[in-house]
C-alpha cells in the first residue's frame, strides 16, 4: 500500500473562517429542510393539546392517524417518485378505481380483496412508467391522463358505489386493531418504516436520489435509471392500490370518488415535508410529518366545530405555501 | 506492453470527416498526452474509445484482442473509465453515496452498510491525498474538490486505461498537484493514461509522450524528452516554424500610452480564476486588435471577464475613460462596450425570431416610446444596419435560422453595433463560416475601424488575425507574454514568440499557475 502512495505529500489546509461559517450555515440549512416538518409538526401539536384538551388524548391522535392513512400510504409512493424527479397524477383515481376493485373482489376473500387493486395499481404504474421512459413523455402528462382514464373506468365498474355485503375478515384487515392500537395506524407506520429502510440503506434508494438529482450522471455512472423510473411508478401504483383496498375495507365499499385530490394532496404533503419539487432530497419522516400536519389541520378544524369544512382547504393552501417559501429560501441560501 | 491501441480510426457525422487517421497506444503505466486545437478530433476520438459514438473504419485493440463498444459501461466493464470536463456526480448526495454509488458494502446482500461505506470512502480519499469529510454533501464541496472526487471515483473503479479530458479547467493550484498526485500514482499501478490538456505546461510536467491531433489525423506523436515546445506547437497549428528575430517587431507594452485620451478601452491586472492572469492591454480609437494565443490560453475568459460576463476576481477596466473596478455587462454597454460571444447557438442567437427581432433586441430603449415599439422606427434602423453591413436576407421579417452562417453573425454584429459603442469585442467572428463571408467580416471591422471605433477580436487562425489587425496581444496560459505590431509581419512570427515562451516547463506546474 504505501509504495502506492502518491508522490505529493498530504496537505490538508485548513479552511478559512469564512468558509467554515458557510459550511456550518450549509448544514444548518439541510437539517431544517430535512427535520423542519417533523418538528413543527410537534410543537403544533403541543400547541393545539394546550388549546384543545381533548386533542391529545390517546383516542383523538388515533382517530388522526386513521384519517391520515390513506393519503399516507399514497403519499408514500408519491415521495418516492418526487425524489426520482416524477411526479404521479394518476394516484387519485387509483384509490377509487382500487376501492371498487376490492369490493368486486371482496366476496372471493381477503387475498383477491387485496390482490386486485394492488395488481391493478402496480400494472397502472408500469404503463405510467413505459410511457414516461420508452416514448418519452412528460410524467405530468402521462399521469394526467391515467387520472382521467382511471376515474372514467371506476365509475363504468361502479357507478357511484358498489356495497360490500359481507366484509368479515376484510373489513377486520382495516378497523380492527392490535395491542390497542389500530391496524391502519400500524400499517402506516410499518409502511413508512420499511419505505424508510429501502430508501436509505438499498441500491434502489440510491439510485432513486442518483436518478432524481441529476439523470444523465447517474446514467454516466452506471446507474439503471430507466428501470428505476419503472420501479418507481409501479410503487405509487401499487401504493395506491393499496390506500384503495384499505379505504373498501374500513368503509365496507367501493366508491369510485374516493381519493378525488390526493394527487395534489400527495404532491402537497410531500412537499410540505421538505421533500424537493425538483427532485433528489427528500426524507420519509419528512413526508409522513406532511401528511400528518394536514391530517392535523382537518382534526383541530373539526375540533372547533363552528368552523366550515372550507376553511381547511384554506388552511392547507397556506401552510403549503409557507413550507414552499422556507424551501425555496433555503435552496436559493444553500446555493449562493 | 501496449494496452490499449486504436489502429487507423475514422469516423464522419454526414460529411465532415472528424477523424481520418488516427492510430494512438497506451502502455501500461504510461501517460500519453493528447493535443489539438479546437475540431483537431480529440473529443471524437475520446468518444469512440469510451463507446459513446462508433468509429466507421479502423480498429481497437485492449490487449492486443479486437474490441468495439457500443456504451460507457461497456467500456467501463472493459476497463477503460473516462472523466469527463463536466462534473457527472449527484450533488445533494455525500462524497461516499458518490464515490460508491451502485458498489455500496451491503449487508446480507441488500442493506448498505454506510458506516462501512464512510470509513471505505476516507481510506480511498486519504489514499489519494484528498482531505475531504466523506459524509459531507457534495455540493457544498468547492467545483474544484468535486471534480477530483470524480476522478479519484473512476480511478478507483479498477480501469486499466484512464482517460482524463481537460481535467485541470476547474482545479486550483493546490488541486492541480493533487491531481498530478493521482495521476503519477496511477502509473505506479501500471494503469495507462490518456491526459487530454491545453495547458501545456501540465503535459509537459506530467505525460511520457504526446500525441498531436490535427483535421482528424495525427500531426506528431512524440517522446516528451524530445520534444522542444516549438515543434509541438507547429504541430498543432499545422505550420512549419520558421527562426526569425523576434526583436524587431515587439512593440514596448507602452506605459505612456495606457493614459492617452486616445484608448477606449484600458485594461489594468485583470485576474480571473487561474485563466486571466494580471492581464493588461490598451486598445486605441480606429484601432484593430487582436487577442493572439493557442486554444486555453484565455482569450475567450479575457473578453468576458474585460465585459463582466464573467466577475473578475481583481483588476480594473477603463472604458471611454470610465473606470471599472467590477464590471457588469449593462454597465459595460452603458460606458461603451459590445461584446459579441464565439457561441452563437447558445448566447446569441434567438433562433425562432425573425432577423429584425434578433437586431433589434438590443436597442428596444432607442425604438420604444413609452414602452411601446415603434415599428417604423424599428424597421428604420434595422435596415439601415442590413445594409451598411451587407447582410444578405429575403428581408428583414424572414426567420434568422434561413440565414447563412455568415449573414447571422453579420446580424449579431449588427446588433452588438445597435447600442452604439465606442470599441467592441468580437470573439472569433469568423468561427464556422465560409471563406466569402470571412472577407466581408473583415471589411466591416476595418470599416468600423476607419469611423473611429476600437475593436478587440479574436481568431482560431492566427494568419487570419495577424492579416486583419494593427496590434497583436498574445496570451499563453492566461498572461499577456508579448505584444506586437502586425504590419509587415506573418503569423509564423507570432507562433516564435508562443514557441520562444518556455522551452524548459518547470516540474512544479503550481509556481507557475500563480496567483490562486
Amino acid at each position: 500500500m504505501s509504495a502506492t502512495l502518491p508522490a505529493s505529500p498530504r496537505m490538508p489546509r485548513p479552511p478559512p473562517a469564512a468558509h467554515r461559517g458557510a459550511e456550518r450555515r450549509q448544514r444548518l440549512f439541510a437539517v431544517i429542510q430535512a427535520r423542519g416538518a417533523t418538528v413543527v409538526l410537534i410543537v403544533a401539536a403541543l400547541v393545539a393539546g394546550l388549546i384543545f384538551p381533548a386533542f391529545l388524548k390517546p383516542e383523538n391522535i388515533e382517530d388522526l392517524t386513521t384519517a391520515a392513512s390513506f393519503l399516507g400510504l399514497v403519499t408514500l409512493g408519491q415521495t418516492f417518485v418526487i425524489i426520482m424527479g416524477g411526479f404521479d397524477l394518476s394516484v387519485g383515481s387509483m384509490i377509487g378505481l382500487g376501492t371498487v376493485l376490492a369490493a368486486y373482489a371482496a366476496p372471493y376473500g381477503v387475498l383477491a380483496a387485496f390482490g386486485a387493486p394492488l395488481a391493478a395499481g402496480a400494472l397502472v404504474g408500469l404503463v405510467n412508467g413505459l410511457l414516461i421512459v420508452k416514448a418519452r413523455m412528460a410524467p405530468f402528462i402521462v399521469t394526467l391522463a391515467a387520472l382521467l382514464a382511471l376515474k372514467g373506468l371506476a365509475i363504468v365498474l361502479a357507478g357511484e358505489s358498489l356495497i360490500i355485503a359481507d366484509p368479515g375478515l376484510f373489513g377486520r384487515s382495516a378497523n380492527g386493531a392490535l395491542f390497542g392500537v389500530g391496524n391502519l395506524t400500524i400499517i402506516l407506520l410499518a409502511a413508512y418504516a420499511v419505505a424508510a429502510l429501502v430508501l436509505n440503506r438499498t441500491a434502489y434508494g440510491s439510485a432513486v436520489f442518483a436518478t432524481g438529482g441529476n439523470e444523465d450522471a447517474a446514467r454516466m455512472l452506471g446507474v439503471a435509471v430507466d428501470r428505476t423510473k419503472l420501479l418507481t411508478y409501479m410503487l405509487s401504483g401499487t401504493m395506491a392500490g393499496l390506500s384503495g383496498a384499505l379505504l373498501a375495507a374500513h368503509l365496507s365499499s367501493g366508491i369510485s370518488s374516493a381519493g378525488n385530490g390526493y394527487e395534489l394532496q400527495s404532491i402537497a404533503a410531500a412537499v410540505i415535508g421538505g421533500v424537493l419539487l425538483t427532485g433528489g432530497v427528500g426524507t420519509l419522516l419528512g413526508a409522513l410529518s406532511g401528511v400528518l400536519l394536514l391530517g392535523m389541520i382537518e382534526n383541530i378544524i373539526n375540533q372547533i366545530g363552528s368552523l366550515s369544512a372550507a376553511f381547511q382547504g384554506l388552511a392547507s393552501g397556506v401552510f403549503l405555501l409557507v413550507a414552499v417559501l422556507v424551501q425555496s429560501g433555503l435552496t436559493r441560501q444553500r446555493s449562493s | 506492453m501496449v494496452l490499449l491501441e486504436a489502429r487507423h480510426i475514422a469516423k464522419s457525422f454526414g460529411h465532415v470527416a472528424a477523424l481520418r487517421d488516427v492510430s494512438l497506444e497506451v502502455a501500461a503505466g504510461e501517460i500519453v498526452g493528447l493535443l489539438g486545437e479546437n475540431g483537431a478530433g480529440k473529443s471524437t476520438l475520446i468518444k469512440i474509445l469510451t463507446g459513446l459514438e462508433r468509429h466507421d473504419a479502423g480498429d481497437i485493440l485492449l490487449d492486443g484482442r479486437s474490441v468495439a463498444f457500443s456504451s460507457p459501461r461497456q467500456a467501463q466493464d472493459a476497463g477503460i473509465a473516462a472523466v469527463y470536463q463536466e462534473i457527472n456526480l449527484i450533488p445533494e448526495r455525500s462524497v461516499a453515496d458518490n464515490l460508491f454509488i451502485n458498489r455500496a458494502p451491503r449487508v446480507a446482500g441488500l442493506f448498505i452498510n454506510r458506516r462501512q461505506m464512510i470509513s471505505d470512502a476516507r481510506a480511498l480519499l486519504s489514499r489519494y491525498g484528498l482531505d475531504v469529510d466523506p459524509a459531507r454533501t457534495l455540493r457544498t464541496l468547492g467545483l474544484g474538490t468535486q471534480q477530483l472526487v470524480s476522478i479519484i471515483r473512476t480511478v478507483s473503479l479498477g480501469a486499466r486505461v484512464v482517460i482524463l479530458d481537460e481535467p485541470t479547467s476547474a482545479l486550483s493550484a493546490h488541486e492541480v498537484e493533487l491531481l498530478f498526485g493521482i495521476v503519477r500514482t496511477l502509473r505506479e499501478e501500471r494503469v495507462g493514461v490518456i491526459y487530454v490538456s491545453h495547458r501545456l505546461s501540465e503535459c509537459y510536467a506530467l505525460c511520457d509522450r504526446m500525441t498531436v491531433l490535427r483535421d482528424g489525423v495525427v500531426a506528431l506523436t512524440e517522446a516528451t524528452a524530445r520534444l522542444p515546445r516549438a515543434r509541438l506547437i507547429a504541430a498543432m497549428l499545422g505550420r512549419e516554424l520558421v527562426e526569425r528575430s523576434r526583436s524587431a517587431q515587439v512593440v514596448a507594452n507602452d506605459g505612456a500610452a495606457a493614459g492617452s485620451s486616445d484608448n477606449v478601452l484600458h485594461v489594468e491586472h485583470l485576474n480571473w480564476r487561474r485563466q486571466v492572469v494580471d492581464v493588461g492591454l490598451d486598445v486605441r480609437k480606429g484601432e484593430v486588435v487582436g487577442l493572439a494565443g493557442l486554444l486555453g490560453s484565455g482569450r475567450t475568459e479575457t473578453m468576458k471577464a474585460i465585459y463582466g460576463a464573467v466577475t473578475p476576481d481583481s483588476g480594473t477596466v477603463t472604458i471611454m475613460q470610465h473606470r471599472r473596478h467590477r464590471a457588469t455587462p449593462a454597465r459595460s454597454l452603458q460606458d461603451g462596450l459590445a461584446f459579441l460571444s464565439e457561441d452563437r447557438r447558445s448566447e446569441g442567437i434567438f433562433s425562432h425570431l425573425t432577423v429584425a427581432e434578433n437586431l433589434s433586441a438590443s436597442m428596444l430603449r432607442r425604438i420604444a416610446r413609452w414602452g411601446i415599439i415603434s415599428r417604423q422606427r424599428r424597421d428604420a434602423l434595422v435596415s439601415e444596419y442590413v445594409s451598411r453591413l451587407g447582410v444578405k436576407t429575403g428581408g428583414s421579417d424572414a426567420p434568422i435560422s434561413s440565414l447563412s452562417g455568415g449573414n447571422q453573425q453579420k446580424v449579431l454584429i449588427g446588433r452588438a453595433l445597435s447600442t452604439d459603442p465606442s470599441v467592441v469585442m468580437l470573439d472569433d467572428p469568423t468561427r464556422g463560416i465560409d471563406v466569402g463571408a470571412k472577407a466581408e467580416i473583415h471589411r466591416t471591422i476595418a470599416d468600423l475601424a476607419s469611423h473611429g471605433m476600437g475593436v478587440l477580436v479574436t481568431s482560431s487562425e492566427l494568419e487570419e488575425l495577424v492579416d486583419t489587425t494593427d496590434r497583436l496581444v498574445v496570451l499563453d496560459e492566461g498572461r499577456v507574454v508579448d505584444t506586437l505590431a502586425t504590419a509587415g509581419h506573418h503569423a509564423d512570427d507570432v507562433l516564435a514568440v508562443i514557441a520562444g515562451m518556455q522551452t524548459a516547463p518547470s516540474s512544479a506546474p503550481a509556481a507557475e499557475a500563480g496567483a490562486p
